[in-house]
């Protein structure tokens, strides 16, 4: 019988059954940032151990760095206290530190990748649920908490329990103005913010297929928002080549030799799996949460459900975002005025989510009323597209453009909206309060979106602001 | 933070908190992370729904004197989805919860609460609805939870409840802080990660 990615990697990482039956699991690549980090090496300090494997374990700041004054020391001491705190942690412990001065940095989930750190079949941690994104490359990658941090920190390892597979086959094409972002946030609509508890969810299909790994890596970013904490696609040509060259990728023959490894790791064709979803490309719109979770989305070209739309187990959540929203069910989302635009995060800050927003701002301007930012998820990212002149299409537009972090998806840092701001935001997470006002409110959509609410000061169908012929194409 | 390392049997009030999908940045707001510690997060336990209640005149469990006190934290379904932040877990701990018995629980949320010793219990949703009626008729009732036992009992009833095996055996043995567990056999860690390719190369 044949056997998953999952099965794979995980048999060739495990190290023992613990006694209390879970699986100890070996981790090959340990991600650490400022945020989740500082309270882990305190346990070890306190427990008197070494960090394992230092050289399996990379660091990064992104999360409470500023994006408009990147100057040291930081203004808001408590974020210069957490720099300080990773700076020296990184040197007592010889961790190698991509900090605000090196041209490497950026969100942890932005520069893995970038780097070539990140690697098909490697298992992947670190201390943010978003660490997903990995499984892009055919990793088995997680998010995890402070002590759990400390426990790779210490062993190099995790006390793991088995995950099941769901396989989400995505067949046929995207509709031009429809995005890996689309796909993904139709996903969670579906299959539910808590579907996917318990499971891995293996993408495939021809419109995975065919997809870039930037593209792959918004979509696995966002598993854990369907409550699947590990998201994958098996590797192929189109990762093997994304991974060739860069820094950390292994190089000349060992690259040959890595690439064979890496195709004997993918889902053999009989692989059984423990749930099988099937979807249709063709018939995923442009697509906007209205609610207080990533589930709670639409259509472009759809009505908000009201209470009496679903089923007795949502109508309190459903009743509950549409008033914490100011919305009324059977409304378009279409026309919702927006206050903020935020093109950036993990999971499209990418040079290919700047390119699509780019093509919208070209020759155009940001609506009056609307504060439009464009946060390059790294420095790398930042460059290329100075060097593509993106930058000035943007300020020519009207976006402010920023240096890089997580900036406005999360508000540990000055970007944050003010009282009841609506925002087009092309981060994960519309939850009550994520963008750093309480009573603030987020709609998530794809980067493209974003860039065609700015310019409207409203939620409008991306697709007809594109090209004609590239619509009816 | 807790007495031992054994953890089994929790008594306790019960501080009841309806809603699906309570996220972690509900439970504690992105800004209190803020900290090289988690010192003292116990005050910011879900502080922005608390502020939001009280300006409409309404009082939130963790703000109504009644459940100052409780141990146990009964809620409904994803509790705990979101971020991976364990300053959620540390939070409820430190505001004194001990146990929290819900319909499910985000699989980080739950990692979180083990590595901190504080069992997560999944019951049927009509149980959970029970416990939380029980909760909010009487903040007085002692509920009482047993991790080996699996169950959750409340003014003479007891619910059937459920611990996944690995993390039961983790609580009742104390290896719930698994550290120690995963460097007892460190020669077989460097093992396999010398039979790596990407470790020891290709």
């Amino acid at each position: 019988m044949g056997q998953t990615l999952l099965q794979k990697v995980w048999d060739r990482h495990a190290v023992r059954t613990l006694p209390t039956g879970q699986t100890q699991l070996f981790i090959g690549l340990h991600l650490i940032h400022e945020v989740t980090s500082p309270q882990a090496f305190d346990m070890i300090r306190m427990r008197g151990d070494r960090v394992a494997f230092p050289d399996r374990t990379f660091a990064t700041v992104d999360h409470i760095v500023p994006t408009l004054n990147q100057r040291r020391p930081f203004l808001d001491v408590l974020a210069e206290e957490m720099m300080c705190a990773l700076e020296k942690n990184c040197r007592e412990f010889g961790i190698p530190l991509y900090d605000i001065d090196n041209p490497g940095q950026g969100i942890v989930h932005v520069i893995g990748p970038e780097l070539g750190l990140t690697q098909p079949g490697m298992t992947i941690a670190c201390g943010d649920s978003h660490t997903s994104t990995h499984g892009a490359f055919g990793a088995i990658a997680f998010g995890i908490g402070t002590s759990q941090v400390r426990d790779v920190l210490a062993s190099q390892c995790l006390a793991m329990e088995p995950l099941k597979v769901r396989r989400i086959t995505v067949n046929g094409s995207l509709r031009p103005g429809v995005f890996a972002k689309d796909v993904i946030l139709d996903i969670i609509r579906r299959l539910g913010v808590k579907g996917g508890t318990g499971y891995a969810y293996e993408y495939g299909g021809d419109a995975f297929d065919r997809m870039t790994m930037e593209e792959r890596m918004t979509v696995c970013n966002m598993s854990i928002e369907g409550a699947a904490r590990v998201g994958y696609v098996n590797p192929d040509e189109t990762t093997f080549k994304y991974v060739e060259g860069r820094a950390f990728a292994p190089k000349g023959a060992d690259f040959a030799k890595a690439r064979s490894w890496w195709k004997s790791l993918a889902s053999d064709s009989n692989a059984t799996y423990d749930d099988v979803v099937l979807m249709d490309a063709g018939a995923i719109e442009p697509t906007v949460t209205w609610g207080i979770n990533p589930g709670q989305s639409v259509g472009i070209t759809e009505k908000l459900p009201s209470p009496g739309d679903v089923g007795a187990s949502d109508k309190a959540s459903v009743a509950e975002a549409l008033e914490f929203m100011s919305f009324r069910g059977g409304m378009p989302i279409a026309g919702t005025k927006i206050d903020v635009a935020f093109i950036g995060s993990c999971t499209n800050g990418r040079i290919s989510d700047l390119r699509e927003a780019a093509r919208l701002a070209k020759g155009r301007r940001v609506a009056s009323n609307v504060k439009a930012l464009v946060v390059p998820g790294s420095q790398s990212v930042r460059k290329l597209a100075e060097q593509e002149g993106l930058d000035k299409i943007f300020m020519e537009a009207g976006f402010e453009w920023r240096g890089a972090g997580c900036s406005m998806c999360l508000a540990m840092n000055p970007d944050q909206l003010q009282g009841r701001q609506i925002c087009a935001s092309s981060s994960n997470r519309n939850f009550k309060g994520r963008q750093g006002s309480p009573t603030g409110r987020t709609l998530l959509m794809s980067p493209a979106m974003v860039a065609a609410a700015a310019i409207a000061g409203e939620v409008v169908d991306v697709r007809k602001m594109l090209d004609r012929e590239e619509v009816h194409a | 933070m807790t007495d031992s390392r054994f953890v089994d049997k929790i008594s306790g009030r019960a501080v009841p908190l309806r809603g699906n999908d309570i996220d972690t940045d509900r439970i504690i707001p992105a800004r209190f992370l803020k900290s090289v510690s988690f010192e003292g997060l116990e005050t910011h336990a879900f502080e922005d729904d608390r502020k939001q209640l009280e300006e409409r005149g309404q009082v939130h469990p963790f703000s109504n004197p009644s459940y100052a006190g409780a141990r146990i934290l009964v809620v409904n379904g994803n509790f705990g989805c979101g971020s991976s932040r364990e300053h959620a877990p540390q939070a409820l701990q430190r505001w004194g919860i001990r146990a929290v018995v819900g319909e499910s629980f985000s699989e980080i949320f739950f990692g979180n609460s083990v590595a901190l010793g504080m069992p997560c219990l999944t019951v049927a949703a009509a149980d959970a609805e029970a416990l939380l009626a029980a909760a909010e008729g009487d903040p007085q009732a002692e509920v009482r939870v047993s991790v080996s036992a699996q169950t959750v009992a409340v003014n003479g009833k007891t619910y059937q409840a459920s611990v996944p095996a690995g993390a039961r055996e983790a609580f009742t043995a104390g290896t719930w802080d698994a550290t120690g567990l995963l460097l007892d056999d460190f020669e077989q860690v460097k093992k396999v990660a010398a039979s790596l390719p990407y470790v020891s190369g290709f």
